[in-house]
Formats: C-alpha cells, sequence, structure tokens
C-alpha cells in the first residue's frame, strides 16, 4: 500500500510538472491554432539561466531560499523574452500563410534553440543544484513525500488557479478568450490582437519556465536536449486532455503522470518514453478532441 | 527614415544583447567552480542583431510588396528558376552536361567522393518520396526515418535468417515499408494536420526505439553487421568496382523514381493530391476519397523510404537504430523544404546541397543543426516556395488539339 | 408531378452542442424542378447543404434520393461526401472554395475525377486507355467551361479570376462530376445586376437543357421569383412555408420572418 502511495504521489509529481508546460501548448494553440514545437526549448532555456543565475549566486555566498527564488524570476524573465521574440521572429511574419509553413518553421526553431545553447553552454549534462530545502515538519511523512515534491505539487496547483483568475476575470484573459473564439471578429470588436497573441506566448513560456526550474532542481541534472521529450510529453497530455482547454491540460497532465508512473513502478520501465507516444497515438485515434475538448464540425 | 531604421535597429540589437546575456556571456564550469564571462560574445551578438534585423525588415517590407504587387497585377511572378525550367533551349544542354558529370564521375574523382555521391543520391530518393507526402498532398510526416528504418532492417534481416539477396529485397524491402505506411496511415490520416505530424513523429520514434529495445528480433541498439554488398550475376568485384557499381545503381534507380513520380505528379491521382493539399473540404464535395488519395500518397512516399534503406544496409554493410531518428526524418524533410516543396529538380537540388555542403564545410560542422534550424524558418518565412519554385505542369488547353 | 421525388428529405434535424440548427425540415425536389431555400441569414439554409451533402453527419431525420438513371431510392443519411458526390448531388460553396492555385480548366478536371478510373499503376505506365481518358477529360472539361461561358479563362489560375466568374467556376466544377441535381449557395452573392441576369439564364438552361434539377439558396429575391418553380422558407432551423413564388409572396409567416425586407421584387 505504501509502494502505491509512493507511486501515486511520484505520478502527482511528474503530472504537475507535465501540466506546467502543457498549459502553454494549450493556450497557444487555443489563440493562434499552432503546435509550438520550440515550447520545450523555452523551458529548457528557463532552466539553463537558472542554473546559470544560482551559479553565480553560490559563488558570491548569497542565502539559498534567496538564490532560489530570484534564479526563478530571472528564468521567468528570460523564458517569456525568448517566447515573445520567437512569436515574433518565427510565427508573425506567417499568420496567413498554410498551416504547413508555420508548422515548420516551428520545428526550424526548435532546432535553433537547442544547439543555440549546445554551442554557447556544453552538450554535457550540468549538475543542477537541489534548491528545495527538507522542511522539518514534513519529518514524518518523509518516506512517502519529500519537500520538493511538496513544493512542486503546491507551486503547480497556485500557478494554475492564478491562471485560471487571469483568463476569466482580467481584461487581457477576456480579449484572450474572444481571440480563441474567432480571431477576426475579436479584431473587428477592438481586440489588440497582437497583445493577445504575444500575451499569450509570454504566460505560456513563465509558466513553462518555473517547470524548467522545478524540474531541474528535482532530477539534479540539465542539458540542451531536456526539452524535446518534456515537451512532447507535456503536448500529450495537452491533447489527452483536450488542446485549447486549460483544466483539460492539467487533467491529461495527471493522468499522464500517474499511468507513466505506475506502469514503470509495477510493470517495466523499458518503454518509458515510448508510452507518452502509444498513449497519444490511441487518444488521437479513438477521441481526437481529448477528455474535456469539445468535438466540433468544422463550418463550412 | 534612415534615423529612425537606425533607432529601430539599435533597439532591437539591445534587446537581442539582452536576451542572450546568460547565456551567450556567463559560462559556468561547475567541476572548478569558476564562471567566464565572455564579453567578446555580447559586442558580436549586438552587432549581428543591428545587421541583421535592418536586413529582416528589408526583407519583410520586400515580401509585402510582393504580395500587394501580385495582387494588383493578378499575375503571378514568374521566377528566374523558374523561367529557366521552362526554356528547353537552356534545359536540354544543362541536361546533357548533367549527364556526362554523371557518368564520368566515379572514374574522374575519388572512391570517397563517390560514396559521398551514393549517399547524396540516397538522400534524393528519399526527399522524392516524402515530396509526394509533403510537398505534394501537403501531409506533414515527421516519422518518415521509420519507412527507411522498415527498408534497412528488411534487407539485413531477411538477409541474416534467409540468405535473400540484395535484388530480391530490394523490391520486397519497398514493398514492407508501403505496407507500413498503409498499416500506419490508415488510423492516422484521418487527424487534423497537426495532430498528423506530431503522430507521425510519435510511430517513427515508437518504432525505433522498439528495434533499440527488442533484442531478440532485430539485435537492439548494437545493430547487424556484414550485410552483402549487392551483388552482379554473381561477378566477384572488389570494394572499388562495388562502389562504382552501387554508384550506377543509385543513379538508375533515382532515374526511375524521377520518372515514376513526374508521371504520378502529372495524372488524375497527382492531380488529387493537389488539391487535397489546397482545400480538404472541397475536395470531397468534388468526389475524391480523401481517405483512400491519402493513403496512396503516404504508401507511395514510404515505397521510397523503402528503396532507399534496402540500398543503404547494402552500402554501408552495417545498421542500428540510431540511424533512422527523428532528427534523420528532419533531416529528409529540410531536404524537400529548402528544394521546394512540390518541385521535382527542387528536392534533386535540395538534396544535393544539404548532403554535399556539410560534407565540404567540415570546419562549420558543428554549426550544422543550427543552420538548419535558421534554414527552415527563413525559408518558411523569405521562400515557401524553395530555392526551386514549384513549376508544377498545368494542364494546358489548345484550341487546335480536337 | 405524381413521379416520386429525386430528393425527398424528412424531419431533418441537426444540433451543434446545445444548439439546433435544424428542426425537423421537409423538403422534395422532382426531377427538372428548380427549387429555392430562403431564409434569413443564420436560418440553417447552408447547415441544410451540408447534412444532405455528407459534410455534417445529421443529428435526426432521412436523406432519400431516387437517381432519375435508375429509378432506385435510397437512404443516404451520414455518408461521406465523395460518394454523395458519386451518387449524383453535386454542390457550390457559399464562401468559394475553389482550388486556387490550380488553373480554371483543373478545377473542373478535379470535379471529373470521380468519373475516371486511372490508378497509380495506370498514371506510371500511361498506357493508351489513361492516356486516351486524359484527353477526353480535357475535351469534357473545356465544353463545360463553354456552357458556363468560361472558355476564356481556361488556361488562368482560379485565384487570378474575378469574383462573379469564381462563382461560375464553382458551378462548372460541380456540373463536371456529372450530377442529377446541383445544390448551389448563394450563386448570386456579391454579383452585380448584369452577372445575376446571367446567371439567372445560365441556370435555366442547365436544368432544362442539361435535365439537371437545382436546389438553390439565395437571397435576391428577384432572381429567386423569377427562377423558382417552388420555393421553401426556413427560419430559425423550421421550415416556416412552402409553395410557389405567388404563394410565397402572400404567406404571412414569410412576411413576417422577412418583416422589413424586400420580399416582392
Ligand atoms: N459547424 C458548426 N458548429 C456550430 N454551429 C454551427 C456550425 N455550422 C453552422 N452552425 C450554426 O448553425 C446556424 C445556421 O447556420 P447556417 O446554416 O450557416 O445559416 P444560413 O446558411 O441559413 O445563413 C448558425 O447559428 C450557425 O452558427
Ligand atoms: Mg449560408
Amino acid at each position: 500500500m505504501e509502494y502505491f502511495f509512493e507511486l501515486f504521489l511520484g505520478g502527482l509529481t511528474r503530472g504537475s510538472i507535465y501540466a506546467l508546460i502543457a498549459l502553454g501548448y494549450t493556450m497557444v494553440y487555443g489563440i493562434v491554432q499552432l503546435i509550438n514545437f520550440a515550447h520545450g526549448e523555452i523551458y529548457m532555456i528557463g532552466a539553463f539561466t537558472a542554473l546559470i543565475v544560482i551559479s553565480v549566486l553560490t559563488m558570491m555566498g548569497w542565502n539559498q531560499i534567496a538564490i532560489l527564488l530570484i534564479a526563478a524570476g530571472v528564468a521567468v524573465i528570460y523564458s517569456s523574452a525568448y517566447g515573445y521574440t520567437m512569436e515574433k521572429i518565427a510565427y508573425k511574419p506567417l499568420r496567413q500563410a498554410p498551416r504547413l509553413s508555420a508548422l515548420i518553421s516551428a520545428i526550424g526553431m526548435s532546432l535553433f534553440l537547442q544547439n543555440y545553447v549546445l554551442l554557447a553552454q556544453t552538450s554535457d549534462f550540468l549538475p543542477f543544484p537541489g534548491l528545495i530545502p527538507d522542511f522539518e515538519f514534513m519529518e514524518p511523512y518523509a518516506h512517502i513525500i519529500g519537500s520538493p515534491e511538496l513544493v512542486i505539487i503546491i507551486t503547480t496547483t497556485i500557478v494554475m488557479i492564478s491562471l485560471t483568475f487571469l483568463i476569466k476575470f482580467t481584461k487581457i484573459g477576456k480579449a484572450m478568450r474572444a481571440t480563441a473564439q474567432d480571431r477576426d471578429m475579436a479584431m473587428l470588436v477592438g481586440v489588440d490582437v497582437n497583445r493577445v497573441i504575444s500575451m499569450t506566448f509570454i504566460i505560456g513560456s513563465a509558466t513553462a519556465a518555473i517547470g524548467g526550474v522545478l524540474i531541474a532542481s528535482h532530477i539534479g541534472q540539465i542539458n540542451f536536449y531536456i526539452g524535446f521529450i518534456a515537451g512532447i510529453k507535456a503536448f500529450v497530455a495537452a491533447v489527452l486532455g483536450g488542446i485549447g482547454s486549460i483544466p483539460g491540460a492539467v487533467l491529461g497532465s495527471l493522468i499522464l503522470g500517474w499511468t507513466e508512473s505506475f506502469f514503470t513502478g509495477y510493470i517495466s520501465s523499458d518503454y518509458e518514453d515510448v508510452f507518452a507516444f502509444i498513449f497519444l497515438v490511441v487518444i488521437l485515434i479513438f477521441r481526437p478532441a481529448g477528455i474535456l475538448g469539445r468535438s466540433t464540425a468544422e463550418k463550412v | 527614415m534612415l534615423v529612425n531604421e537606425l533607432k529601430k535597429s539599435f533597439l532591437i540589437s539591445l534587446w537581442f544583447m539582452f536576451l542572450t546575456f546568460p547565456i551567450m556571456v556567463i559560462r559556468v564550469n561547475t567541476v572548478e567552480n569558476i564562471i567566464q564571462w565572455r564579453w567578446a560574445n555580447l559586442f558580436f551578438v549586438g552587432i549581428g542583431s543591428f545587421v541583421l534585423s535592418a536586413l529582416w525588415r528589408y526583407l519583410i517590407r520586400r515580401k509585402e510588396q510582393g504580395i500587394k504587387k501580385t495582387e494588383v497585377d493578378g499575375v503571378a511572378r514568374v521566377t528566374l528558376s523558374q523561367r529557366l525550367l521552362r526554356e528547353r533551349r537552356f534545359t536540354i544542354p544543362a541536361l546533357i552536361v548533367i549527364a556526362i558529370v554523371a557518368l564520368a564521375f566515379p572514374f574522374v574523382f575519388s572512391l570517397y567522393q563517390t560514396n559521398i555521391m551514393i549517399t547524396a543520391l540516397i538522400y534524393v530518393l528519399l526527399g522524392l518520396g516524402l515530396n509526394i507526402v509533403v510537398g505534394v498532398a501537403g501531409l506533414l510526416d515527421l516519422g518518415y526515418a521509420a519507412f527507411y528504418l522498415v527498408g534497412a532492417y528488411s534487407y539485413a534481416l531477411l538477409n541474416y535468417h534467409f540468405g535473400f539477396g540484395f535484388w530480391t529485397v530490394l523490391g520486397l524491402g519497398a514493398g514492407m515499408a508501403a505496407l507500413f505506411g498503409i498499416i500506419l496511415g490508415f488510423p492516422v490520416l484521418r487527424l487534423r494536420g497537426d495532430y498528423l505530424a506530431i503522430v507521425t513523429l510519435g510511430f517513427g520514434e515508437i518504432i525505433r526505439l522498439i528495434m533499440e529495445n527488442w533484442n531478440e528480433f532485430s539485435f537492439g541498439p548494437s545493430g547487424i553487421a556484414n550485410i552483402p554488398r549487392p551483388g552482379f550475376f554473381g561477378v566477384e568485384m572488389n570494394f572499388e568496382q562495388v562502389t562504382v557499381y552501387v554508384y550506377f545503381l543509385m543513379i538508375a534507380l533515382s532515374l526511375f523514381t524521377i520518372f515514376v513520380v513526374n508521371r504520378l505528379q502529372n495524372s488524375r491521382i497527382g492531380r488529387a493530391w493537389i488539391a487535397l493539399r489546397e482545400d480538404e473540404v472541397a475536395c470531397q464535395a468534388m468526389g475524391i476519397d480523401k481517405r483512400k488519395t491519402k493513403l496512396m500518397a503516404f504508401a507511395l512516399g514510404a515505397t521510397w523510404a523503402g528503396f532507399a534503406g534496402v540500398v543503404f544496409a547494402a552500402k554501408t554493410t552495417f545498421i542500428n537504430p540510431a540511424s533512422f531518428t527523428l532528427w534523420e526524418s528532419i533531416n529528409i524533410l529540410c531536404v524537400v523544404v529548402l528544394g521546394g516543396m512540390g518541385s521535382i529538380v527542387g528536392v534533386i537540388v535540395g538534396a544535393f546541397i544539404l548532403i554535399l555542403l556539410p560534407e565540404y564545410l567540415r570546419f562549420l560542422s558543428e554549426y550544422r543543426i543550427l543552420a538548419f534550424g535558421t534554414v527552415l524558418v527563413l525559408m518558411m518565412v523569405f521562400r515557401p516556395g524553395g530555392i526551386v519554385e514549384t513549376v508544377r505542369r498545368t494542364y494546358q488547353y489548345e484550341e487546335a488539339d480536337h | 408531378m405524381d413521379m416520386e421525388p429525386i430528393l425527398d428529405v424528412k424531419q431533418l434535424t441537426m444540433d451543434f452542442g446545445g444548439l439546433r440548427a435544424l428542426d425537423s425540415v421537409d423538403l422534395d425536389v422532382s426531377q427538372g424542378e428548380i427549387v429555392a431555400l430562403i431564409g434569413p441569414n443564420g436560418a440553417g439554409k447552408t447547415t441544410f447543404f451540408n447534412c444532405i451533402t455528407g459534410i455534417y453527419d445529421p443529428t435526426g431525420g432521412d436523406i432519400m434520393i431516387t437517381a432519375p438513371k435508375n429509378g432506385r431510392t435510397q437512404r443516404i443519411n451520414g455518408i461521406k461526401p465523395n460518394l454523395v458526390t458519386e451518387k449524383g448531388l453535386a454542390r457550390t460553396f457559399q464562401n468559394i472554395r475553389l482550388f486556387q492555385n490550380m488553373t480554371v480548366l483543373e478545377n473542373v478536371m478535379i470535379g471529373c475525377h470521380c468519373r475516371m478510373k486511372a490508378g497509380i499503376l495506370g498514371a506510371v505506365l500511361r498506357g493508351i486507355s489513361t492516356r486516351r481518358e486524359e484527353e477526353a477529360v480535357i475535351q469534357k472539361s473545356y465544353s463545360i467551361l463553354k456552357k458556363i461561358g468560361l472558355e476564356k479563362y481556361v488556361n488562368e489560375f482560379a485565384k487570378n479570376l474575378p469574383y462573379g466568374a469564381q462563382r461560375r467556376l464553382e458551378i462548372a466544377r460541380a456540373m463536371a462530376t456529372e450530377p442529377f441535381m446541383l445544390l448551389l449557395d448563394e450563386p448570386a452573392a456579391g454579383m452585380n445586376p448584369q452577372e445575376t441576369r446571367e446567371l439567372d439564364e445560365l441556370i435555366v438552361k442547365i436544368c432544362e437543357t442539361e435535365g439537371i434539377s437545382i436546389l438553390l439558396i439565395e437571397h435576391d429575391m428577384k432572381l429567386v421569383m423569377s427562377l423558382s418553380d417552388r420555393i421553401f422558407v426556413m427560419d430559425y432551423g423550421k421550415k416556416i412555408a412552402q409553395g410557389t413564388p405567388a404563394e410565397i409572396r402572400k404567406n404571412p409567416a414569410v412576411i413576417k420572418a422577412y418583416l422589413g425586407e424586400e420580399i416582392d421584387a
């Protein structure tokens, strides 16, 4: 039973991290109907930026908690800046182009960013310090769940709630929903669509950066390629939940996290990475709209 | 005006200096606990982005003007490459020269060069195959390397277990790849375009990972060695002769491919593919079976990957799953995109550029993938038609016909 | 009029989530008729077409067709659009959906697709039968273009055609599928009066000389009144009236639905 709980919480942690990345996919897809292939790279850049900040500040002898917060903050700022710039370069000029073009451009962007980091930094795995301290009050439960896991789950929950709040109640959130429904119509009623799209990329990138910092400190190492697998898995999660739907992204991520956790825990870890793909193929074939997505007939 | 432009460029270069600061300037050596500050990089980024942003804006403006112009004139511009390709006066001598060079190549150049040429020709095959799927039918397949793998493993395994020869498997391997294309295509082809890309990517990875993990069947990551080179009616050949032989085999296979692909494009089916790319709904309403037509494109594309796979296995005599990664699929996609989606000449040009350039610019090899990424983005933004834009032979009606 | 209708729609219903876009609509068309379907914007007319042509799968009701050629009656609910077209119903689209980067001739040739045979092998070998077929299709397409009056554009790209010509090309393309019935979705939208008059003549000609029955959605009342043998009126997904032009003009329900709009042109 304890093993089951361990796997359950492990799956929850995994799922939370997938959720932070999946949100970006889902938001961008909801607004511009584009699979942002390079989204995983934004997450990776977030992790790298954090590592650099941490290393510099550690050598300057700062306090650990302060380092964690500053690193996360800088990572968020930089990831958002990359997301914003990427949209301007690789997607904005292609808004009127066929979807195939934008997709190819996204793949190009992903290759570029991966190799940019590879060349400017290193291809080796770099150790990433575990920044989250062990809380004393967690001690009695330490055999089931560690403090880092707890922090990850709580952070994800907070991000999720604030995002839902942002989209439901703020002005930019309303503009986002309007743009997602019908871009031309939104433009006609005076929504600044360019700004909405930029904001979407910025917010999606910021949550990805938070995910990047948390997972890097959880796993303990990073390299330029981590964005790819994480990105694919988060994408699967977004599709599973119903792409375009924010609760869907969270639900899909949790389901994927748990399935992976139980599968590797009880059966075998050989095919861990294949698993997400098989999942994806099966969902898309049997329920292409995802769990919470509504299947809509294309208007003709 | 000029001041304005300079100001813009300056601001953008500041932005990029900020953007690249942590990753380009700081490098942490966690082993020795030292920080390297590479301030020179900041300077290069600043200068580079200043110039490039000006160039970028200029090109974007030109592109927008180009679009406006065609809208006003109502006629599509004919590019230089298109004009050259139409001009018989130019194409016939060009073909003759190409034929002579192709024939003489292995006798003039070294074995090493001939081998590179064979690789380039394999990519011509792969590119033309993928071009049917992506360029003509407009289906983004990111798992194309899986069919390449099927071809290569068909030869390796059928030879290992049953001693089948190259020529027997050439057809069988292509058939196997086509079969896989149909099996995979059946469920995925009803998906929307962008989902198709991800699912094919997934399928490609699944197949590769299975080959990596299923040791009893595929010998796992260590692969299969000692695959025999192609034979020629039992004639004994030394290494050099075999290479020349494979080279001419590839030339023949490429010509065959060009012939078939060209015929397909200019047929009832080719027309349906293009129409499908243009508008799926209208296409169906005109009585075209969407599933069947897409499946044909998918299976035919896979067939050529199968051919290429068999030749690849026979040429290198050793294969393992590492040759068929997602990166390989993207590589082939680059061939198609760079050359010109939907254009046969374009794909051939693309294959030669992408295979030969990195060979001869080895000192830049580190930057190769970076450059590929850049090429994909730039091509899509500025020249979505590729280097050689399609000169699709349109059906012309002439009154004199009857 | 005692002949069986070639299109007989009964109780057709279509729901989109909570929205009922069609609510038990009945409609029938007999051989040789020109029938109009009118109604305010959003009434569900295009949805009606989409259900009949297989683009949407209707929630309820029956769509029966009887091909005049063999007199066989069959139910076509939910079959794929290409099969509907093969059975002899062809359509045009309200928002023009031509193959923009193909020539006018090629657009019409695509329409011939389902009446052709050449497969992969035929395409590669290009034997006598394939070549004959291609030649025949080019001739057939050209003669259709001539009938529609588009022969001067034959080698132009579809996207370069003037608006009115694009609408007519949609009709030409649909005719190439050899239908017994044409469904035209707002064929006169965006046309000037001169073009509309020509369209009027063209539709009559298609019906009379080609023997193709017509069901059309149109907002131009003058065109509708002069063309149609019978008119069906829809509002909010329901059929509110049907009858001859003279009857429709006097129908109080129709006048109410069109309140403020001109119906007696
Ligand atoms: N694919 C669809 N999904 C959801 N609603 C739709 C769809 N197609 C049509 N509708 C709705 O059905 C109603 C009827 O639309 P339509 O048939 O286009 O009207 P008309 O052609 O009479 O102007 C409209 O309210 C429209 O929004
Ligand atoms: Mg309508």
